[in-house]
């Protein structure tokens, strides 16, 4: 790996570090209250006193964006993980199921992997109605696709490799060769598209919750308080450019991350 | 040739078909009364009343009778009435999809042109470099928050669109580019990574010791192939403008599916979402039938009537 | 005037000379071959006289001249005016050395487009002339066909014809015939050979002497990237000098296999088997005999369904029709053609040897102790056994196979093109290998190749299949000193060892 390459990555782990210590513990970053409203300052530029400026009601923009964290990051997060769960069972289940069924889940898989994930999750909502729950739902449903697609391809694919014919040859029993040889490789590759898979998640969640679909005020949410900033983009632009910047710099360093872990471990298997 | 485009019918019809039921299922089954849903907690309305309503929308009857009407009204074009509006749904959507259409083809165009261009001048190590990072920060972004900043910068700062409004046709640059940008950064990663991975394989050795210089390998051999690997993802990409372009709309102000699609999702108006999922699912059967068609014509390892001869 | 001259060629990567002081000189209508084992240097100086050596590397020549023209410090803009017009290429494997995308027509015709100012009709005139020279049947019909749609042999002729369309005085051909099937190759080295005899002067690279031996009148022997040995081909070939020499020469006669004249006790019997997949039938009516502690190699072009028969022996594929009979014999591995895709990639070998050896039954005490001897009877290094596969050699990789088909302690090997990918030297001590285990072991083993040479090395008795039949079986020496069949002779042919 260059020098540069390397560089990036480290600070896209540091970015991720102040990111989760964000999520869990916001008050070691920002000990004030994100719902202290102070009417007579509102509409404060970025100062010393306060970094990002504060809001419309005189709230301070640096702390709602730090205690917003959990909730902006964590819908994605969680439905990451749980579409990662979905991708690894419907997945090699599929991958050595009779070929109609195989067929039949892959069909469907494919009709909702040619739409992008906030689309899908959109049309989740639209059925489901807004609400931060089901938000999460919308955004997991949007995110297993792929991760039940890659689950599927690669449990055909491994289950077909020459390595795992050349256990059974050798008296493996097919059951103990699938566990050892397929399930390890396929949990690993879900487990590299998941770092990489989980921006697209946030963004589609800061989506729906942009249009109010998400959590409603006053509760700091990144996408919430870039909708509520544009009525007075005029005015004070720093009210939804940092939230959005947050949102950013989260989603690129999830991508860093994860495409160095993936080059990092299809240069080991190649 | 024939029976492709028959089978390609036949598919189209059994997706949107498929699509149809799914969304009649689904607007069916969630939780909640359609009614109360509809009128909303606070409504204080008599059962009687709801009664009546519920009459008059068809929703007292049997599961299967309601399925069976549905589906006969769209197969005569009538995608139901909506609910708060008292209009039929197709119109409702008729009226909008205009401007949503102008919008989204205009980002798609101003897209292509932004990404071909990025490949084609990326060739030293340092403009690759300065247009992956710019990749990279664009596909990162929230599209809505790309379009607060142009307008801040553009709109308020340096006042050289207008902010809102549609009768100045200079209110669609900034929503198109808008839209345009993340579409184009993926666009243009998909085409490099093709046209780079083409350029490492043998055939670009043989052409090359032809005397054929950069621009040749790459007018007449590598784009072609970053192309064709482009292309698989159209579809992909028309879902990109149509979620963005909701987004878009909201950020903008601007008239379009997305008011549409988002005063039915809080109003619980049940039969323009309904109308809303089928187009979806119809411009996407079209995108990808039309891919379909397109592929054998760039790759010709796809076409089926290939006749092999032994010496 | 020579047509390519070469003085101390010397290519310069990061402080490595992977090419130092090569000399040499081709004459119009003179064939001029480099061989050497991979890494010799052979195709970099190809790409050297090409100007297409890799970014980051510095080239230089007391001489080098190509086509009359001096190319020692020409720029990007020059060398495109000589590649094509007098230096051209062809390259292994036509099927990716010519753009899939294209048509064959587009192909030939784009040195043409490069270096001549001629009308669309002119151009096609040019490119069906070519297509004829090189002998591909039917070129008005293939002009508008694409790579994947010819054969090997019909793909490689029209690579060939869009290096010739400008009429370069030199061309190079770099592996050109080494993915082709024997007979093929032989056809497709002809055509090289007359193409020199026309009067263009041919570089030929290859690591195959037989080859070399068809086609060129000189040769160069490269080592290290050095030239460590030249001179007319009959000489070299009959009374090497250098010791590398007499090393690559040695390694492709492989030491003639002794015939045990012992009890003929048969192990495995094959009744009529067949197998199809789909509407191809890739195996039929195949009946043979396999006995104890002898070897059957069975030989035969890709397609010919030798692998298929193997993987039935086995018992990986069951026949669809017919009868494989098993005589007191119940333990058959199998050793795959791919070491490398063979192994979990991101096990260790010793684990794998693990797994081999508890899936014999061994008990767990005694499996260190038995994976320790495996190593050792397969002559590998204990330290290998904690490294992945992607980290020994091809030969180690290939040892390591063996060593765990022998895990199980079978009573039959099956192997499937076991030295294919190997280099020459590493072959003959694979092959010497596989005699040794056979010797102390009483193993029988099932042999499959496509490589003439290796299968006389190595089998007691043979057969020869092709499109799926046995046309022609019996013991090694003789099948191969009275061929009947006219398939065999066409092998036989077509492998030209240096008697």
């Amino acid at each position: 790996m260059s020098v540069g390459r390397r560089v990036l990555f480290v600070v896209a782990l540091l970015v991720l570090a102040i990111i989760a210590l964000a999520a869990v513990a916001p008050d070691l970053i920002s000990a004030r209250d994100p719902l202290q409203t102070d009417v007579r300052g509102a509409l404060q530029a970025p100062s010393a006193e306060h970094l990002f400026g504060t809001d419309q009601s005189g709230r301070d923009i640096f702390t709602r964006v730090v205690h917003g964290t959990g909730r902006s990051v964590g819908i994605g997060l969680l439905a990451t993980g749980l579409a990662l769960v979905l991708g690894l069972l419907v997945g090699t289940v599929a991958g050595i199921a009779p070929r109609i069924v195989d067929v039949a889940a892959m069909r469907v898989t494919d009709v909702l992997l040619a739409f992008p994930e906030f689309l899908v999750a959109l049309i989740v909502v639209a059925v489901l109605g807004p609400g931060p729950l089901n938000v999460a739902i919308a955004v997991t449903l949007a995110a297993a696709p792929v991760y039940v697609r890659l689950g599927r391809v690669q449990t055909r694919t491994l289950a077909a490799a020459e390595h795992v014919e050349a256990a059974r040859i050798l008296g493996v029993a097919p059951v103990l060769a699938f566990v050892r040889h397929v399930v390890p490789g396929v949990l690993g590759s879900l487990s590299v598209l998941a770092t990489i898979g989980i921006g697209s998640s946030i963004l589609a969640a800061a989506g729906l919750s942009f249009l109010g679909l998400g959590p409603a005020e006053p509760a700091p949410e990144w996408g919430l308080m870039l909708a509520s900033g544009r009525n007075v983009l005029a005015q004070a632009w720093w009210i939804s450019v940092f939230p959005g910047a947050a949102i950013t710099m989260t989603v690129i360093s999830a991508s860093v991350v994860g495409r160095t872990l993936r080059a990092r471990a299809e240069g080991r298997s190649s | 040739m024939i029976r492709r485009i028959v089978g390609q019918a036949a598919s189209v019809v059994v997706v949107l078909w498929g699509a149809a039921s799914l969304a009649f299922l689904a607007l069916r089954i969630i939780p909640g009364d359609p009614v109360d849903v509809m009128l909303g907690p606070q409504a204080q309305v008599s059962e009687d009343v709801k009664d009546a309503i519920r009459a008059e929308l068809g929703l007292d009857r049997p599961l299967f009778e309601q399925y069976v009407t549905y589906v006969g009204q769209l197969i005569r074009g009538d995608l139901g009435e909506s609910y708060q509006l008292r209009m039929p749904v197709a119109e409702v959507i008729g009226r909008q999809l205009g401007s949503t259409l102008q919008l989204t083809a205009l980002a798609m165009l101003i897209a292509v042109v932004l990404a071909l261009s990025a490949a084609l001048v990326a060739r030293g190590p340092v403009s690759r470099g300065i247009v992956a990072a710019t990749e990279l920060v664009l596909l990162s972004s929230p599209v809505f928050w790309i379009g607060l900043v142009l307008l801040s910068v553009f709109a308020f700062g340096l006042g050289w669109f207008p902010v809102s409004g549609t009768r100045n046709p200079a209110t669609i640059v900034l929503p198109a580019v808008t839209l345009a940008l993340p579409v184009a950064a993926l666009l243009g990663q998909v085409l490099r990574d093709g046209m780079e991975a083409a350029q490492r394989q043998p055939f670009a050795t043989s052409v090359r010791a032809r005397g054929a210089g950069h621009a040749r390998l790459t007018m007449h051999h590598t784009l072609r192939h970053g192309a064709a690997g482009a292309l698989t993802l159209t579809a992909y990409l028309v879902g990109s403008l149509l979620g963005g372009a909701v987004l878009v709309e909201t950020v903008f102000a601007r008239p379009g599916l997305g008011r549409v699609t988002l005063s039915a999702i809080t109003d619980r108006d049940l039969p323009v979402l309904g109308g809303i999922i089928l187009l979806s699912a119809f411009t996407f059967v079209l995108v990808n039938v039309i891919v379909e068609l397109l592929h054998p014509v760039l790759d010709p390892r796809v076409r089926t009537e290939t006749v092999r001869t032994r010496p | 005037m020579s047509a390519l001259a070469v003085r101390d060629l010397t290519v310069t990567i990061d402080g490595a000379t992977p090419v130092d002081s090569v000399s040499f000189a081709v004459e119009p209508g003179q064939c001029v071959a480099i061989v050497g084992e991979s890494g010799a240097g052979k195709s970099l100086t190809a790409r050297a006289l090409l100007g297409l050596t890799p970014s980051g590397s510095s080239v230089s020549a007391t001489a080098l001249t190509i086509g009359g023209v001096d190319a020692r410090r020409l720029g990007e803009r020059q060398w495109r005016k000589l590649r094509g017009e007098r230096i051209a290429l062809v390259s292994q494997d036509a099927l990716v050395s010519l753009d899939p995308l294209r048509t064959i027509g587009a192909e030939v015709a784009e040195p043409l487009a490069i270096h001549r100012r001629m009308t669309r009709a002119q151009r096609r005139a040019r490119v069906l002339e070519v297509l004829k020279a090189v002998s591909l049947p039917h070129p008005e019909e293939r002009v508008s066909q694409y790579a994947h749609q010819l054969s090997g042999g019909q793909r490689q002729r029209a690579l060939i014809a869009s290096a010739l369309a400008a009429n370069p005085s030199v061309l190079i051909a770099d592996e050109p015939t080494t993915a082709l099937d024997a007979t093929v190759q032989a056809r497709i080295l002809d055509l090289l050979r007359h193409i020199a005899e026309t009067g263009t002067a041919v570089v030929f690279i290859s690591h195959d002497f037989a080859a070399v031996r068809r086609v060129a009148d000189r040769v160069l022997v490269m080592q290290n990237g050095r030239v460590v040995e030249s001179g007319p081909v009959a000489e070299v070939l009959q009374a090497p000098q250098h010791e590398h020499t007499r090393e690559l020469i040695a390694a492709t006669v492989h030491e003639p296999h002794e015939v045990t004249a012992a009890e003929v006790e048969p192990v495995l019997e094959a009744v009529a088997v067949s197998k199809s997949f789909g509407s191809t039938e890739a195996v039929s009516a195949a009946t043979f005999t396999v006995h104890r502690g002898r070897t059957l190699g069975i030989v035969g072009e890709s397609g010919s369904g030798k692998t298929t028969l193997a993987r039935m022996i086995v018992g990986v594929q069951a026949p669809d029709a017919g009868e494989l009979i098993r005589h007191g014999v119940d333990r058959v591995q199998l050793v795959h053609q791919n070491p490398l895709g063979a192994f979990d990639p991101r096990w260790t070998i010793g684990r794998s040897l693990d797994e081999a050896l508890a899936a014999g039954r061994v008990p767990r005490r005694q499996r260190p102790a038995r994976s320790a001897r495996l190593l050792a009877e397969v002559g590998l290094a204990p330290v290998l056994a904690g490294r992945r596969p992607s980290a020994l050699s091809g030969g180690q990789r290939q040892r390591a196979a063996i060593a765990r088909a022998l895990a199980a302690e079978p009573d039959v090997l099956v192997l499937d093109e076991p030295v294919s990918a190997l280099d020459p030297s590493v072959r003959e001590r694979i092959l010497q290998l596989l005699r040794r285990l056979q010797e102390d072991r009483r193993l029988t083993m099932v042999f499959v190749s496509h490589d003439l040479d290796v299968v006389l090395a190595v089998a007691d008795e043979v057969l020869v299949m092709q499109d799926g039949r046995i046309v022609e079986q019996g013991a090694t020496g003789e099948v191969f000193s009275s061929p009947q069949h006219p398939f065999t002779r066409e092998l036989l042919a077509a492998s030209a060892r240096p008697e």
